[in-house]
């Protein structure tokens, strides 16, 4: 590796990780806080109530970040979980070990969230339509990792046999995803995209964007917490840990 | 393309096709000789099946309703049960592990040992259903969608579980554990597969699901052995 370029393999290791996320943990935890503070009073405080729904709408400033979230941060999962197998990196499968959690939290969010805009809009619960379904199933599929991974005792064992399992689970993504469009049922199809006019008022469309920011703030803010004990928990015997609690 | 790799090609193709003859002989011939297993896992099928009406009541139109539902979700449960078969005991007494130390590639050996477990497990339970969808009153035409939609399914449901069965050898608990990795995985083959013969009672052509879940088959015949052969190396090491 040549030292005119940026060494992107220095930060692969543990050892250099681990200061820069414990560096990056309260800017991230901040700028969540701030701009779920400003999202939240824009959408509860801002917003005008919803002609047809009246008020319940409002649940769409946590209800659609968390949808996106939980299909975003398993793709993410999957993109680590290929490096992992690719490279055979630890921290690649660290990472997947510390996103799984979060994702796992957004799309219990998303689906209960929406189980209770669907009472008042659909006068039910839960529909067994397509998109419900899907994202009940990638929940499964979170659980499903976490348990495979901690029913292997070796934990480098657990990495690669898990990676493969998120990797095989990553074909539910574009179902979740495209059921909408694949199936007419229930949920309805998606309000925003980049390609068209939103059509939603556009202090809802900011106030919705800013908590899916927040949302993403969060998710990177915590899952860099977690890998930092993910490190410990694994590494804690090793010599640049030992001097660092030692430095402290 | 030099002499060398015209003469090299052929070849690795030939061990290609050997492993999985090999494996299909060598996994039928064991099947064989372990004939009340089988049964064992045919009669749980059955089982399930009967279940059904005693649970939900005697009535014959419930019953046709439901019949295509309950006998994929028996199935879906009856391919669950087989599994641990396909590897626990190769992997226990550490044939495995001389398997995958073969000149055969992996995968190849990977894709016998599917194909040998699906027709000693996945094609007897094809060619019980039409009896017990009888029993929930489908027409010969719903039966015909039916058998033919698990015909296209079960083979899938063998290949997927087969990465599942691989992930969790030797694993504390693992016969839980892998209900809860595969049948999340499951789920679109119930649905298409059951799904097809309520089209058919709708009035309009199953050709639609029939064919999703025959693309679905092709695509896990090029994908779950590579996977598969992945997570048995995991396991070996």
């Amino acid at each position: 590796m040549s030292s005119s370029t940026v060494n992107w393999f220095r930060y692969s290791s543990p050892a250099s990780f681990f200061p820069l996320a414990g560096k990056l943990v309260p800017w991230f935890a901040a700028a969540a806080a701030l701009l779920s503070v400003l999202g939240l009073w824009l959408g509860l405080v801002v917003a005008p109530t919803d002609a047809q729904q009246g008020d319940t709408y409002r649940i769409i400033f946590i209800h659609v970040p968390a949808a996106w979230m939980s299909m975003f941060i398993y793709l993410v999962m999957a993109f680590w979980s290929a490096l992992a197998l690719m490279f055979n990196t630890r921290l690649s499968a660290m990472m997947v070990q510390a996103l799984a959690p979060t994702g796992a939290l957004f799309t219990f969010i998303a689906l209960v969230s929406g189980s209770l805009w669907g009472r008042p809009a659909w006068g039910t619960y839960w529909a067994w339509d397509a998109r419900m379904t899907s994202e009940l199933i990638l929940l499964f599929l979170y659980f499903g990792y976490l348990a495979l991974h901690a029913a292997i005792a070796d934990s480098r064992r657990a990495d690669r046999a898990s990676a493969v399992l998120v990797l095989v689970g990553v074909v539910n993504v574009p179902i979740i995803y495209f059921s909408v469009k694949w199936w007419n049922t229930l949920h309805q199809g998606a309000t925003v995209s980049l390609t068209a006019a939103p059509r939603m008022a556009a202090v809802m469309l900011t106030a919705m964007l800013i908590m899916s920011l927040a949302a993403w703030f969060y998710a990177i803010a915590v899952t860099l917490l977690r890998v930092q004990a993910v490190i410990l928990e694994r590494e804690g015997r090793a010599a640049w840990a030992l001097n660092l609690a030692g430095a402290e | 393309m030099n002499e060398a790799t015209l003469r090299a090609a052929p070849l690795a193709n030939d061990s290609a096709w050997g492993g999985v003859s090999w494996a299909v002989a060598r996994d039928l011939k064991l099947a064989l000789r372990s004939r009340a297993e089988l049964g064992v896992q045919l009669l749980f099928y059955v089982i399930v099946v009967t279940l059904f009406p005693l649970g939900i009541g005697p009535d014959p139109a419930t019953l046709r309703t439901l019949g295509p539902g309950v006998l994929w979700v028996a199935a879906l449960l009856a391919s669950l049960l087989a599994l641990p078969r396909l590897f626990a005991a190769d992997f226990a007494d550490g044939t495995l592990e001389q398997i995958a130390l073969s000149p055969y590639p992996l995968p190849a050996l990977v894709s016998g040992k599917i194909v040998a477990h699906w027709l000693a497990t996945g094609a007897p339970l094809v060619a019980l259903s039409p009896l017990l969808a009888l029993q929930f009153g489908l027409d010969g035409g719903e039966i015909g969608v039916l058998v033919t939609g698990l015909l296209l399914g079960t083979p899938t449901l063998s290949l997927l579980g087969a990465i599942g069965a691989a992930l969790t050898l030797g694993v504390r608990g693992s016969g839980a554990l892998l209900a809860l990795l595969i049948l999340p995985l499951y789920v679109p083959i119930l649905i298409f597969g059951a799904g097809a013969v309520e089209s058919l009672r709708a009035g309009l052509v199953p050709g639609a699901q029939l064919s999703i879940l025959a693309a679905g088959l092709l695509a896990a015949i090029v994908g779950a052995p590579l996977a598969c052969a992945a997570a048995v190396h995991i396991a070996l090491d």
